[in-house]
């Protein structure tokens, strides 16, 4: 992607974001519970990433918000506005796709500026903003290209410009990169960030991909099952997830059965204290879930775990150590990795300050990675 | 390979150069054009004419009424009722021929059941000139498997209409209306052009059904070669039965290159 | 849609009615049984089917091998075949009969197998995209690879690995071309000779209730055999979707 300098600041106020309120939402189909009392604000101008895995119902909330779906109960507030007689047409929020959603049938700019001709702006005015926002997208000499003609991530910058060109007051994006190669996805998620940033403009993005959610936005909000797990910024989730579930959701995570005594537990013959303010595991026996960088190695014949798998990862390596019935996964730098071989005895210790800790589940279950 | 490309130049290239060949021949073998100057004018251009005015009635009309039936069934909430017309027009199209011109006296002759139901509420068809066996009659016929031909070329065309699309347009705040004129209708017109297209080249190439129905005395061009090849000839006009069939391939052959044209624009959209 | 239905249905339910009745008016099934003893049906009926079958055995024994060809070797000759499964459209069959008397020599045209021989003509488009159709949902390419990489030569491939993936769309291929046949009257008409169609058009001078009983039988012949190929694709679907669900 090239890069593009505008040629100074932008003369026309943008829209600043709306605060957007998302209060016990519940939509069920059939059987299923897609929303199950789902609540959320939104701060003017925030960008706010839903992820979960696939039937989590982080699209369901999107489209509600959208007005593409009617929830069963609960309200949509936007500026203070509840939009339940608000349809999808008169929302004025700009959505961009997961993928093929510019009329194929126009051109690049006509797909632009169509949000605008629907609100009845004259062409020159409509044009000249088209104009702006390709440039912007960085796709100003495909203005009279047709989609086909147009290589997926080209698309969807269309798309994006499309959206913005009505001047939202929210702006959607539901997986909009999921069907792009990676190198795309990467240069694009740069572009739709520093766009965000810029604009201001209050923004939902829907993701499976942690990765895109965690680079992207300014708080995360994890899904499971039509609820919120944890909302929380990228930092703190990764470094404090509340529930087990984020916690194997987000970055990767390993799995020890603990003793529990009071409010700390053992691990490998060490004692760790339990982490406050989180959720309750209940009565009966613990698991402790640990990131690969909350441990330390230490070489030592005597050490009652050994080596079974190491990757290499550039800076890091990655090396799986048997304890027993239980493997972890351990973080070392990649110079004192480079001594460590395959079989070699090793005793691990705990170096995190607190650990997080879950109910039991069963031995087959504890490998577990993100 | 080769068998196939033999095979094809045997059984259609040989016939067509014939034809052609024929065409500007008199009997006796001589080059001459009076053939072709026979066929513009006179009962030949009216065959030519009516064939071509038939074949934009059985296109034009199925062709409209195909789209907005195939849209009924396409949004339809019965899945059933969706799978049931699926199969039947795939086999309606296909009834074509003598069988249907039968059923069709069956129905609407002189003495058909609905001719007679119709008499019943004092409606007669027969009496304000209509019949089954005349122009008309046969539009009539022509309708009842052109219909479903459309409908069959057009509801993947409809399939391909993405949801995404309209909840665009919804999201930049079109009403269904709008949606429809700026993005719906466009990316279907090529479609619904290649369809009518088609209509038109089945309804002008076709012969049985009207030979059935009007036992060869209707001035369409089908027919008229048919009468050639029975026989009926008036001496020094041998030959002017194959300019009749090189004046059908120069339209079927028009009909196809601006269906080819069309169906290039429809894939590209609809990818 | 109710309406379309309706229009849809009032013939057919007419020409039962008629096919169904005899020359009092009552219902009565004289005209059905009446078919097969009426004078030159059995005669015709037995021409159909004997042309039916060398129709089918040609179409096949001609487009199976250029089908798979195709497939296999040369992409590039795909569109010429393609345009050419399209000319039929551009020569129907009263111009093809037409070039065809004029043209071939007499003691071809005494045979009633010219027939056959031009109908699989005819037949050609639907036969190639069916088979077209089959063979990309197997997945040819890879399936001769494994089978020649193991040894297998062209004939046991064909015999063993191709043909019997392929049935549901050669069976289709059968079916349409079988209905193609017993339904043609423009061709067997001209040439003079009397297939099913032709004589149900030459009967109807004698007996209208019988012509109208042989062609509803017809169309109900038609729509069974067309459900039926409904129902091999349907079989044929699955297949490619559980071909794409194992990758």
């Amino acid at each position: 992607m090239k890069e593009t300098s505008t040629t100074g600041p932008r003369s026309d106020a943008t829209a600043a974001g709306a605060r957007v309120e998302l209060d016990r939402l519940v939509r069920t189909f059939g059987s299923v519970r897609a929303l199950d009392g789902f609540t959320l604000t939104i701060e003017p101008g925030e960008f706010v990433a839903l992820l979960g895995p696939s039937g989590c119902g982080k699209t369901t909330a999107l489209r509600v918000l959208a007005g593409f779906e009617q929830p069963d109960e609960g309200r949509v507030v936007v500026d203070g506005q509840d939009l339940a007689d608000v349809s999808a047409q008169k929302r004025d929020m700009g959505m961009v796709f997961q993928s093929y959603s510019l009329f194929p049938n126009m051109n690049v700019t006509n797909n632009v500026t169509f949000g605008l001709r629907m609100r009845h702006q004259k062409k020159g005015p409509s044009r000249a903003k088209a104009g702006e926002l390709l440039e912007l997208v960085g796709l100003s000499d495909q203005a009279s290209k047709y989609p086909h003609q147009l290589s997926g991530g080209q698309q969807q910058r269309v798309a994006l410009a499309r959206a913005l060109a009505i001047e939202p007051r929210v702006l959607l994006l539901d997986e909009p990169l999921s069907a792009l190669d990676a190198k795309v996805r990467g240069e694009l998620r740069d572009q739709i960030r520093s766009l965000q940033q810029r604009l201001a403009i209050t923004t939902v993005f829907v993701t499976h991909d942690q990765e895109e959610a965690l680079s992207m936005a300014d708080r995360v909000c994890v899904m499971s099952k039509g609820n919120i797990e944890q909302t929380a910024t990228p930092a703190v989730l990764y470094a404090r997830p509340t529930t087990a579930f984020v916690a194997q959701f987000v970055g990767i995570s390993s799995r020890v059965p603990v003793e529990t005594s009071g409010n700390e537990v053992t691990i490998f013959g060490q004692t760790c204290p339990i982490r406050t303010g989180e959720a309750d595991p209940g009565a009966g026996p613990r698991d402790a879930l640990l990131r690969p960088e909350d441990f330390g190695i230490e070489v030592d014949p005597d050490g009652k775990g050994f080596v079974t798998h190491k990757s290499f990862l550039g800076a890091t390596t990655r090396l799986v150590v048997q304890v027993g019935e239980i493997s972890v996964r351990v973080d070392v730098r990649s110079d004192q990795g480079a001594d460590i071989e395959l079989g070699t005895h090793v005793r691990p210790r705990v170096i995190a300050r607190d650990v997080l800790v879950a109910p039991r589940m069963a031995i087959a279950a504890a490998v577990v990675d993100g | 390979m080769t068998p196939f490309f033999v095979y094809v130049f045997l059984g259609l290239g040989i016939p067509t150069i014939a034809l052609v060949n024929l065409a500007f021949r008199t009997h006796a073998g001589k080059l001459t054009t009076k053939n072709i100057h026979l066929v513009t004018h006179g009962v030949f251009l009216t065959g030519f004419e009516n064939s071509i005015r038939l074949a934009l009635i059985s296109s034009i009309i199925p062709g409209i009424l195909g789209v907005f039936l195939a849209y009924a069934v396409h949004t339809s909430r019965s899945n059933i009722g969706r799978r049931l017309i699926a199969t039947a027009s795939g086999v309606l199209a296909n009834f074509g021929g003598i069988n249907l011109a039968f059923i069709f006296i069956a129905a609407l002759g002189a003495q058909g059941l609905l001719t007679v139901w119709l008499n019943a509420i004092h409606v007669n068809p027969y009496s304000h000139g209509f019949s089954i066996y005349t122009y008309y009659g046969v539009a009539t016929v022509y309708l009842y498997f052109q219909l479903p031909l459309m409908m069959l070329v057009i509801t993947p065309a409809l399939a391909g209409l993405r949801p995404a699309w309209r909840e665009a347009a919804s999201n930049m705040g079109a009403s269904s209306w709008r949606y429809w004129r700026h993005v719906g209708v466009p990316v279907l017109m090529p479609s619904v052009l290649g369809g009518m297209l088609l209509l038109f080249g089945s309804a002008f190439a076709a012969y049985a059904t009207a030979a059935a129905l009007t036992g060869g005395i209707i001035a369409l061009t089908p027919i008229q070669i048919g009468n050639f090849l029975n026989g009926n000839v008036i001496a020094g006009q041998e030959n002017v039965g194959y300019a009749l069939g090189l004046g059908m391939l120069v339209v079927l052959a028009i009909t196809m290159i601006l269906y080819g044209m069309v169906r290039r624009r429809a894939s590209k959209w609809l990818q | 849609m109710l309406l379309a239905g309706a229009y849809f249905l009032l013939p057919l339910y007419a020409g039962l009615k008629f096919a169904l009745q005899n020359d009092a008016g009552h219902f009565s099934f004289f005209a059905v049984k009446a078919i097969p003893s009426a004078q030159g049906f059995s005669a015709a009926f037995t021409l159909s089917m004997k042309l039916a079958l060398v129709t089918v055995v040609l179409a096949m024994l001609l487009m199976v091998p250029t089908t798979i060809y195709v497939h296999l070797r040369l992409p590039r000759v795909r569109r010429i075949v393609e345009f050419i499964t399209i000319l039929p459209i551009v020569i129907p069959p009263i111009i093809l009969i037409e070039g065809v008397l004029g043209s071939y020599p007499g003691w071809i045209k005494s045979s009633p197998y010219l027939l056959s021989f031009l109908y699989v003509v005819l037949a050609m488009p639907f036969v190639y995209r069916s088979l077209d159709a089959g063979l990309g949902a197997i997945d040819l390419k890879t399936l001769v690879e494994a089978s020649r990489s193991l040894g297998g030569s062209w004939a046991q491939t064909l015999r063993r690995v191709i043909l019997p993936n392929l049935r549901p769309a050669l069976l289709s291929a059968m079916v349409l071309t079988l209905a193609l046949v017993l339904g043609e009257y423009t061709m067997a008409s001209l040439d003079l000779w009397e297939t099913v169609p032709v004589w149900i058009v030459n009967f109807q001078q004698s007996d209208g209730h019988i012509t109208v009983a042989a062609s509803m039988i017809g169309l109900i012949g038609t729509w069974v055999l067309l459900t039926l190929i409904v129902s091999l694709d349907r079989s044929q679907s699955r297949r490619s979707r559980r071909k794409a669900g194992t990758t």
